[in-house]
């Protein structure tokens, strides 16, 4: 894991909103070897509540695995792989949990609104730094798909080949409400008290909710039938009873070890900024037409978060421009779930992509 | 590249090079991918079974993992230089429609299908009471794909009817082209279409002759 600053006070960050904005560290992590016409890089997006650690060992395996390396479908043979953490993140780059430097205690609340075209200017920026004028892609699910399909938008000339998977061009009434009863489980939480906690003393209980209801959206019902039907466990419930149902037990899991390693104003500036994205209508081709970029569209059959509608309607957007597209909706039953379970099927289009993308 | 496939070849004949291409219900990717090495398209496909979308990206063709049924809303009028149905057109339910936005999208329109009044199915289902079988028509009425069963004769009937130009047509009998009584002896045809304005007549072609016999 290596970590840049991308912006001091000589180069600020000016975000969307307007306001200048230092210091901003980035930390990525890479895998593979840059060619020395450094054009066989790919950009990995994690989704949103990743991080830059895309693949590592048996021990410490990263969150995209079995898609990186050698002879995988991100070739580290082939192409160099980089994955950063996103601005507003909390596993390294710049975000609420930062110090400011000017108070010596976290940012918290007060720091600035951010966009998911802000934590691309982040990205571009530690492109710059590398000297990467091109990415051969830029992959991403969920959230980080978001950051591929404004990759496009925003550097339509720098790179040669998007992958959105399971995603979106702008989140629907549904997927918003899901957020905010999140945000809401968090702010609620008298532990937040308007964001200025202190690191060791997060909202957790707060936290945890949000994160128990996250995954009830990233299942589909016939993954949570599979695996836990109506079976019991022995877990103390606290008001009497013993035994709980096995999905019980395993969203309580699911939520307390998340608040170990997530921050809640994290959470909060994040899904924000996913609620924010709207690439809708003709964002897409604003600084420029797509004609020279291929795109791969993934999505999953029982994924009702970010349901294929939505993939679709990208492709649609995509094609009446006349760019090049590919779309495929693989037949899952994890539902959301499915992008970082289904890799059997995405690793054979994502391979096979990108020979195409590396050959043209 | 040689062709494995006498009704591909005879397709390609009539594809120009460097055309944009739509193969709708483009299967695994055989015919667009041989059109992209021999003529150099820019091809995209359209196909329904998830299957044969990885087998379509590992030959290196984009394809739209969809259904046709539902229309071709995301392009533009004439968008494509030529609009390909490969042995699809039969089993596509919505015929009309999908026909029609072929014709909508490309500028025009090439055609292939199974003719069901080639002569050994005539004899299958007059002599034997028998639905037929037959090279072209290869499954039993239980487990066939088709939708529609349609000679030749009724397609170009059909083509009047619509106002759909036929701009020419090659009918195959085991692997050879033949010209006389079509209808009669080619197990498939192939067709290239173009549509008419609504003031325009329809040009008449040699074709009308032919495929008029029995």
């Amino acid at each position: 894991m290596t970590t840049v600053l991308i912006a001091d006070e000589s180069v600020p960050l000016v975000l969307e909103s307007g306001q200048s904005f230092y210091p901003v560290e980035v930390v990525y992590e890479a895998y593979g070897h840059l060619n020395e016409a450094k054009s066989n890089v790919i950009l990995l997006e994690h989704a949103f509540s990743g991080d830059a650690h895309a693949a590592g060992d048996e021990i410490d395996p990263g969150w995209w695995q079995e898609l990186i390396g050698p002879g995988k479908a991100f070739d580290t043979d082939i192409y160099y792989v980089l994955c950063s953490n996103v601005l507003g993140g909390c596993k390294g780059t710049t975000g609420p949990s930062s110090l400011n430097p000017r108070t010596k205690l976290p940012y918290g609340a007060s720091f600035p609104i951010i966009t998911i075209s802000d934590m691309v200017e982040v990205q571009r920026r530690l492109l710059d730094h590398l000297k990467i004028k091109v990415l051969l892609a830029v992959a991403g699910g969920s959230m980080g798909g978001m950051l591929a399909l404004q990759w496009a938008a925003k550097y339509p000339h720098r790179l040669r080949a998007v992958i959105p998977i399971a995603t979106t061009l702008k989140h629907s009434p549904q997927q918003i409400a899901f957020n905010e009863v999140a945000r809401q489980a968090i702010t609620s939480d008298l532990s937040w008290k308007d964001g200025q906690y202190e690191q060791d003393k997060q909202p957790e209980r707060g936290l945890a909710l949000a994160r128990m209801i996250g995954h009830i959206t990233y299942m589909s019902e016939a993954s949570m039938e599979a695996k836990f039907a109506r079976k019991k466990k022995t877990i103390p419930l606290g008001f009497g009873q013993k035994f709980a149902f096995e999905v019980e037990s395993y969203l309580l899991y699911r939520g307390e070890s998340f608040v170990k390693r997530f921050d809640a104003n994290s959470y909060l500036y994040l899904t924000r900024a996913m609620d924010e994205f709207n690439l809708a209508g003709d964002c897409l081709f604003a600084n420029g037409p797509l004609s020279d970029v291929h795109f791969l569209v993934i999505s999953f059959k029982s994924d009702w978060l970010y349901p294929s509608a939505q993939s679709q309607e990208i492709v649609r957007r995509l094609v009446s421009q006349n760019v090049d597209v590919t779309y495929c909706e693989i037949s899952s039953t994890y539902g959301h779930d499915a992008f970082l379970i289904e890799t059997k099927e995405q690793i054979h289009l994502i391979k096979h992509f990108l020979e195409k993308v590396a050959r043209a | 590249m040689t062709w494995s496939r006498l009704d591909h070849e005879i397709i390609a004949s009539f594809v120009p090079t460097k055309a944009k291409v739509l193969d709708l219900g483009c299967g695994q990717g055989d015919l667009l991918s041989g059109l992209i090495k021999t003529k150099t398209v820019k091809g995209v496909g359209i196909e329904l079974e998830e299957i044969n979308i990885y087998f379509c990206v590992q030959k290196g063709v984009s394809v739209y993992h969809g259904d046709l049924e539902t229309g071709l809303g995301g392009y533009g009028d004439k968008a494509f230089e030529v609009v390909i149905l490969s042995n699809s057109l039969q089993e596509i339910r919505n015929f009309d429609l999908v026909l029609r936005e072929a014709l909508r999208v490309g500028r025009r329109v090439i055609v292939s299908f199974p003719n069901l009044a080639y002569w050994q199915a005539r004899v299958d289902l007059f002599f034997r009471g028998r639905s037929p079988v037959t090279k072209s028509l290869p499954n039993s009425w239980h487990n066939s794909p088709n939708v529609h069963f349609f000679s030749i004769k009724d397609f170009i009937e059909y083509s009047r009817k619509e106002k759909i130009n036929v701009l020419d047509s090659v009918f195959i009998k085991d692997q050879s082209q033949i010209s006389l009584w079509p209808n009669w002896r080619a197990q498939s045809a192939v067709f290239v279409l173009d549509k008419l304005a609504d003031n325009e007549e329809l040009v008449s072609s040699p074709i009308f002759f032919a495929g008029s016999g029995i």
